[in-house]
């Protein structure tokens, strides 16, 4: 048992940490590039624009469709899932 | 109706699409149904008010049924809601009153530099998603502060939890309230006290008899008439100008248009090249500097993630697995106003700047002369109430030609949704569907704040601490003392008109980022932090958090004279925004509580840091004092090591059991 929630822990930590890192890479990485990006106009918008009005939101609620999805699978696997 | 005879829920619990579908037809129906009796010709007013008490009948209908006697439905609302059902009800309790009427304005007054807030307000469900929220369902904690007493052992946590609670949670319901009685004056013309209980009322019924149980389905409610409510008038006005009515993609047009008429703004003298720099709408950092731009970005994430009346949303999930994926449903119902927000501000700015500026001052359209008898909108400095007065305003300005410049034209923050169904030229019913919407969104706030409040002084302090031996019945009934005792409190502050408090909402975000995000998170992950780490963490980072709040804001002179605090500069130029030797030397320098027309009020600062962003020194100040404290401390027993263990596991039961009956 111990060793078992230890790879579940470490799968889950992993999982946290690639989230954290697309969470910092979408509010505020990108976001530090807006002067050089707003020269790229796409349908009106300014990139640099863009990214902080629609851009970075998107990608905030696909990460955690993704997320969900990716944290059950590590509880499947491990067996710690909750019975239905 | 079925809803009644199910009070065990499994009727309605299986009919939700069914419930909630008749429920938005019914609605649909109900606009049509107020805009053919607007062409018949019954006065605006009338339809105000059939809106009005239309929709908050219907709030109170789903309050009364939801009423409850059970512990577990009051205060979790029986963990039987749906991932999706509970995203929605989120979507309500998260957007304001604020966010509704007050976003896309403050978008058109900040531009590029506005969308922190957007940013903001939408990425902290990343961090709540991964770092909080299953953890805490799968403690099963009935209230914040709970999930803190049972990990860091003992009620010094627990006392700590709720302080900060009732300070982040106060301020903002007073907003809540305030901005109910704002609509209501506003749309039904009544008396802005009297608005201010009837708003009240409205809150109450939905929240004391069901408590939480009544609230998520009331939430639900009311997050299908908000989004409504925002989406068609954008919509709408899309159609109109650019044949497409989808509004999140047009706008990049009306940008472009924007920031060509800029230019020639300034080519035709009619703003300097200075001025229309600090204004330009796409460009960066000309109303925060960087840091403060990112500082702000990060504190209302961190803020977001703390939020008790947030986090007890994900309390309702039926399972672990579930909280998870009804984080991200919240954000997509969320994202849908946030990522139209830009849109109104980008066609609203058009209008302005289109059809008034470099116009003659006595043609302006009826829209500017409604909103500047309220005082909304001012021309010349003064407010646009009338041809007249704009001739007189403009007529004491020296050397002005009667031509609209850039810097005549003054926009209150609410008007740019408010006035949207007018600039579109639409029939009054989708006026009053902006009133119902905003309403819908400020009761929503309202009461998920009211019942985190209630529900942390009636759990926390009267059950776990005062009465632990108290009978289900009495704990219930205590607990909707303390739910009108706050709301009563609550309105009457709003109703004396606090000037600063639209303000502390963005305090609120800072508050809870520092006083309660560290031990949250270094409760789950990091298991050697001890009972004590917590508490002083809890205490310095909420203490540092405050202290540079109230300083900053009441005590300036005290700031800059004990606490080497220096002006804040201005972001475009870098020049400090207030000379600190001359208003040092000003007779009122050390005066305390000093209002918001103070010269150095929320103008002084440490490192050039905005107020609103003061969790950026709270934050690490309570991270590393809970580190160090923990380090010097015996490290948790093996019991609570397991403990946390099972707290980090989705499988087995939750780990708080409740006598329920």
């Amino acid at each position: 048992m111990p060793e078992q929630h230890d790879s579940y822990w470490a799968k889950t930590s992993s999982l946290m940490y690639v989230m954290l890192g697309l969470w910092f890479f979408f509010s505020f990485a990108v976001h530090m590039f807006v002067v050089p990006l707003n020269k790229i106009v796409i349908l009106g918008f300014p990139l640099g624009f863009y990214m902080a009005a629609q851009g970075s939101l998107i990608a905030f609620v696909a990460m955690l469709f993704w997320f969900a999805k990716a944290q059950d699978r590590i509880d499947v696997e491990e067996g710690v899932a909750e019975e239905e | 109706m079925a809803t009644q005879e199910s009070a065990g829920g499994g009727d309605f619990l299986n009919n939700l699409g069914r419930v909630y579908g008749i429920y938005t037809g019914g609605f649909a129906a109900f606009i049509v149904l107020i805009a053919i009796l607007e062409q018949l010709g019954v006065p605006n007013r009338v339809l105000g008010y059939m809106f009005v008490g239309f929709t908050i009948l219907v709030y109170a209908f789903i309050g009364i049924i939801s009423r409850t006697m059970q512990v577990s439905e009051y205060y979790v609302a029986g963990r039987r809601v749906p991932a999706f059902y509970n995203g929605m009800a989120t979507g309500a309790d998260w957007m304001s009153g604020a966010s509704f009427v007050g976003m896309a304005g403050s978008l058109f007054l900040l531009g590029y530099d506005g969308l922190a807030f957007v940013l903001g307000w939408t990425g902290g469900y990343v961090l709540v998603a991964i770092l909080v929220a299953p953890f805490l369902r799968k403690f099963g904690a009935y209230t914040v502060p709970d999930f803190l007493a049972a990990r860091y052992e003992g009620n010094g946590a627990r006392l700590m939890g709720v302080i900060v609670l009732m300070a982040c949670s106060f301020t903002y319901v007073v907003a809540q309230i305030f901005a109910t009685g704002l609509i209501a004056q506003r749309f039904l013309g009544m008396d802005f006290v009297v608005a201010v209980y009837v708003g009240l009322l409205g809150i109450l019924v939905c929240s004391m008899l069901g408590g939480m149980r009544a609230v998520t389905w009331t939430q639900v409610a009311q997050y299908i008439v908000l989004i409504v409510a925002y989406l068609i008038p954008v919509v709408i006005l899309s159609a109109k100008k650019f044949g497409i009515p989808i509004p999140q993609l047009t706008y990049g047009q009306a940008i472009a248009q924007i920031t060509s008429l800029e230019q020639s703004f300034v080519a035709q003298g009619l703003a300097s090249a200075e001025a229309m720099a600090a204004r330009a709408h796409v460009t960066p950092f000309n109303s925060y500097s960087p840091a403060n731009y990112f500082a702000l970005i990060l504190c209302l994430m961190v803020g977001t993630a703390s939020l008790p009346h947030v986090l007890m949303r994900y309390f309702t999930t039926p399972s672990v697995k579930e909280a998870r994926i009804s984080v991200a449903w919240s954000l997509l119902f969320i994202f849908l106003l946030y990522f139209t927000a830009p849109a109104y501000a980008a066609f609203s700015k058009l209008e302005v700047y289109s059809t008034l500026i470099g116009k003659n001052i006595a043609d302006m359209p009826q829209w500017v002369y409604n909103w500047g008898s309220l005082g909304l909108v001012t021309i010349c400095g003064k407010a646009a109430a009338s041809a007249e007065a704009v001739r007189a305003a403009c007529s004491a300005v020296a050397g002005h030609a009667g031509i609209l410049r850039l810097q005549d034209f003054g926009i209150n923050t609410d008007v740019v949704v408010l006035s949207t169904p007018e600039i579109a030229g639409l029939p009054y019913v989708i006026a009053g569907l902006v009133a119902a919407g905003g309403l819908a969104a400020a009761l929503s706030t309202a009461d998920g704040l009211l019942l985190a409040i209630a529900n942390a002084l009636s759990h926390d302090i009267y059950y776990k601490m005062i009465d632990p031996n108290a009978p289900t019945a009495r704990r219930l009934i205590v607990s909707r003392i303390f739910l009108v005792l706050v709301a009563v409190a609550a309105a009457w502050t709003a109703s004396q008109r606090p000037a600063d408090i639209l303000s502390m909402v963005a305090w609120a975000f800072s508050i809870a980022a520092a006083g309660l995000f560290p031990a949250l998170v270094l409760g789950v992950w990091w298991k050697r932090t001890t009972k004590q780490g917590a508490i002083w963490g809890m205490l310095a980072g909420f203490g540092v958090c405050m202290l540079y709040l109230v300083v900053t804001r009441y005590f300036p002179g005290f700031g800059v004279k004990f606490l080497a605090m220096s002006s804040l500069l201005n972001p475009v130029t870098g020049a400090p925004v207030v000379d600190l030797n001359a208003a040092m030397a000003a007779p009122n320098a050390m005066q305390g509580w000093v209002a918001a027309s103070h010269p150095l009020a929320s103008k002084v600062g440490w490192f050039n840091i905005n107020n609103i962003s003061a969790a950026l020194f709270g934050l690490p100040v309570g991270f590393l004092v809970m580190y160090v404290v923990s380090l010097m401390t015996p490290a948790p027993s093996k019991e609570m090591q397991d403990f946390i263990d099972a707290c980090r596991r989705p499988k087995g039961q939750t780990l708080m059991e409740e006598k329920t009956a």
